[in-house]
């Protein structure tokens, strides 16, 4: 089968797109495919009209291809791609949509306020913020709204370290969330069409507890899996990311990271399109269930291909 | 590869190799390379004016001429013929130097690397400055040194201070192994030592018995201003190792660098030398053999000398008609790059992202810090990049820079300042709170910038 690998781009996140698709593609080849990499640029839709792969696996991290964007692409010409649709991908790259849909659909995810930039220009906004900073507590956490990786997620420990938390969190997008910080243990479970995979667990070393960044960095971070949890426990929070999982209408694979205060489980965001590089937690946690790389990739070339061609935005 | 296979290598690992940068500005500096990018970050020298038919000329004679030789191993320690080619350079900033007082190695950044192998076990002590060469920080890392930074301004490292750290380390009973300096034309701070300083840190390293290893990459830049006396020439070689490189003068893709060192010492950075690469690049040292051998040399340095001259003008326009006035930089009078200090609520690392959007990039000045500081700042580059693109890269920068400082002065307009204590910095103007320290003598917390040159007035 003919598949192109979606890769790059302009992301802040390209290095990591590079890594995950240069994975994909050994696999592909290894699985016996036609892999065509497209690093994607203002030529894609042009490639993929003189290529005509069969299907695409988007191996795209952060704004642009996360997001929906190539998937609208996608959709228009007619081409099936891995993981969530146009809707659920801009859903969980919006973490206000998402956690909006989580809290009507009844699930639990720490309390927040959004804001746009406009907010403050021209509505006041930080004449609000003492309230906000009552009502969720200190310290709280500011981040992007639409941003993947830890770029520019920070700890406000207390109200002088607000706004230029505010400031940093601006840096990666036009909306801002600040929310309350959930004391717990850092869990991220993916989802492989409807099936929870092992629940993975982050164990940051006690210094760099505040910083995300060491989240992405092997030998800062140490990863469990499965995680050592009860079997309800283990039940409850798999339940939780797949409920999560449907009620942003995602297919395919995503990633779901919660935190286990406790309270019990809170979601905190839903990654679209998790990485599958060496040190990503998505193929921890598939190999963890007994599914080797390859045969997670096989897998979610097949789920792209049982997809119903779908909620092309345009008439046929 | 799995997470488990990796786990297997990740044990193994040096505890060394635990000590890299934050992998956010590694992966915000991998975008910086894409060609629509105006890159106001790398470290360039121009190479493009060089006269590709001399290159040719002078490759065509190698292959003629030294074919085997050229392609041979050579002397661990470097030709004689590039030592003279030293010797020379050197003798132009007043410095006179005797063959066998030199290595050549690959890039004065081996040099630096092989000093720290010779004198550096780990937890020992490097002084160097606040901020230091980026480039220097993995190489302090690798060897675990306990490095110390001490403050500049814009007479260059802050000597007065660094006696308080003197007295601090004899008090505790710890010799540190050298001080680390960019006396002239610094990266990143674009500051040069005075000569008063210059006398003084000679000086204190006869008085301490102290090494100081002096890093002159840039020296023969200077566009205005008188020149400098090396630290080398004033202390005459005992406490002084010197520090030279070919990039900057003809060309950083050669790789051809070289240490000046007392006997003993340069003794040990030789084994290391072999230890490493056996010798430096024997074709690239007859490169520069044949280069020299033309004499054109100076007369190549000041047409580099007069393009960056000219860039350099250009940025410091751009910056006083581009840069929000909370910001201030320094005035560089030579080399390649000047240092930019922000106010303290925002930290560059940020605005990078922000700024790559915008198709524009600098380097964020933690990358020249070992510890917290330097979040404020960022080094620019005017060297590599051409008028017309310093002028644009700047202008989109300042804008950047004051969409942060709009939304900062509106997010704690009727916030932050109503509650802050009034010895906090907090909204207070970036330039005040300048002036304010420089009164006080004190570069204050958190500011951690090289106090500036005021900008100019009545702009």
């Amino acid at each position: 089968m003919k598949v192109a690998v979606l890769k790059g781009g302009r992301s802040l996140e390209r290095g990591v797109s590079l890594k995950s698709a240069a994975r994909v593609e050994d696999a592909l080849d290894a699985l016996g495919h036609e892999t065509l990499p497209l690093d994607v640029g203002s030529d894609l839709v042009g490639r993929l009209r003189q290529e005509r792969p069969e299907v695409a696996f988007i191996a795209l991290h952060g704004p642009g291809g996360e997001d929906g964007t190539v998937q609208e692409l996608l959709e228009i010409l007619g081409i099936p791609y891995t993981g969530p649709g146009v809707a659920a991908c801009g859903r969980c790259m919006d973490k206000v949509a998402a956690k909006h849909e989580l809290r009507e659909a009844g699930l639990p995810t720490p309390d927040w306020a959004a804001f746009n930039s406009t907010a403050f220009g021209e509505l006041g906004a930080a004449d609000a913020l003492d309230e906000i900073e009552d009502r969720l507590a200190f310290p709280l956490v500011v981040k992007p709204a639409a941003q993947g990786s830890s770029l520019g997620v920070e700890f406000a420990a207390d109200r002088a370290k607000v706004p230029a938390a505010l400031v940093a969190a601006f840096s990666y997008d036009d909306r801002v969330l600040l929310e309350r910080y959930v004391e717990g243990r850092e869990l991220a479970v993916s989802v492989l069409g409807s099936e929870a995979l092992p629940v993975v667990e982050a164990l940051p070393r006690q210094e760099d507890f505040f910083n995300f960044e060491a989240r992405y960095e092997i030998g800062r971070t140490e990863y469990v899996c499965p995680a050592e949890l009860g079997s309800e426990e283990t039940a409850e929070v798999q339940e939780i990311a797949l409920g999560t999982y449907e009620t942003l209408a995602c297919s395919g694979f995503a990633r779901v990271d919660l935190i286990l205060g406790e309270d019990g489980p809170t979601v905190l965001e839903v990654n679209a399109i998790p990485g599958l590089t060496d040190t990503s937690l998505m193929p921890m946690a598939a190999e963890a269930a007994g599914v080797e790389f390859e045969q997670l990739v096989e897998r979610i070339i097949a789920l792209a291909l049982e997809r119903p061609a779908g909620a092309a935005t345009l008439p046929a | 590869m799995t997470a488990r296979d990796l786990e297997r290598y990740a044990e193994l690992f040096a505890r060394r190799t635990r000590v890299m940068r934050s992998s956010a500005m590694r992966d915000l500096m991998a975008v910086t390379a894409r060609p629509e990018v105006i890159s106001l970050a790398g470290g360039l020298p121009d190479t493009s004016t060089f006269p590709p038919a001399s290159f040719a000329a002078q490759m065509t004679r190698i292959a003629q001429e030294s074919s085997a030789e050229a392609l041979q191993y050579g002397p661990t320690d470097g030709f004689d013929q590039t030592k003279d080619c030293i010797a020379e350079v050197m003798a132009a900033e007043g410095m006179s130097v005797d063959r066998e007082d030199v290595v050549v190695t690959t890039g004065a950044q081996q040099a630096i690397d092989l000093i720290c192998k010779t004198l550096v076990d780990p937890g020992d002590v490097v002084i160097c400055e606040a901020p230091t060469y980026p480039g220097a920080v993995p190489v302090f890392c690798s060897y675990e040194a306990e490095v110390i930074q001490v403050e500049m301004d814009e007479n260059g490292l802050d000597t007065e201070r660094l006696v308080e750290v003197l007295v601090r380390l004899r008090a505790e009973r710890r010799r540190p192994k050298f001080i680390y300096t960019v006396p002239s034309f610094h990266n990143p701070a674009g500051v040069t030592l005075s000569t008063e300083r210059r006398r003084r840190l000679v000086e204190l390293a006869r008085e301490h018995e102290l090494l100081v290893c002096e890093d002159n990459p840039y020296g023969l830049l200077r566009f205005d201003g008188q020149p400098s006396e090396p630290l080398y020439a004033l202390d005459g070689g005992d406490y002084v190792l010197y520090l030279g490189t070919f990039s900057k003068i003809l060309s950083p893709g050669i790789r051809v660098g070289w240490v000046v060192a007392p006997p003993p010492v340069l003794e040990k950075i030789a084994l290391g030398k072999q230890a490493a690469d056996l010798c430096t690049s024997t074709l690239t040292q007859y490169f520069v053999r044949e280069y020299f051998s033309e004499q054109s040399w100076q007369r190549y340095l000041e047409s580099l000398v007069e393009i960056y001259r000219r860039r350099r003008d250009v940025m410091l326009e751009a910056l006083e008609r581009h840069f929000p006035r909370q910001a201030s930089w320094t005035r560089p009078e030579g080399g390649l790059f000047l240092w930019a200090a922000l106010p303290d609520y925002i930290d560059t690392t940020d605005l990078l992202a922000k700024a790559l959007r915008e198709n524009v990039a600098f380097v964020p000045g933690r990358a020249a810090y070992l510890d917290d500081r330097g979040a404020n700042a960022m080094r620019l580059n005017f060297s590599g990049s051409t008028r017309e693109e310093i002028r644009e890269g700047i202008r989109r920068i300042g804008a950047v820079i004051a969409e942060q400082v709009e939304l900062y002065e509106t997010i704690t307009g009727e916030h932050t300042i109503l509650r802050a204590s009034p010895a906090s910095p907090s909204g207070v103007r970036g330039s005040d709170q300048e002036r304010a320290s420089a009164e006080s003598g004190d570069a204050g917390e958190g500011g951690d910038v090289v106090p500036m040159r005021r900008r100019a007035e009545g702009r």
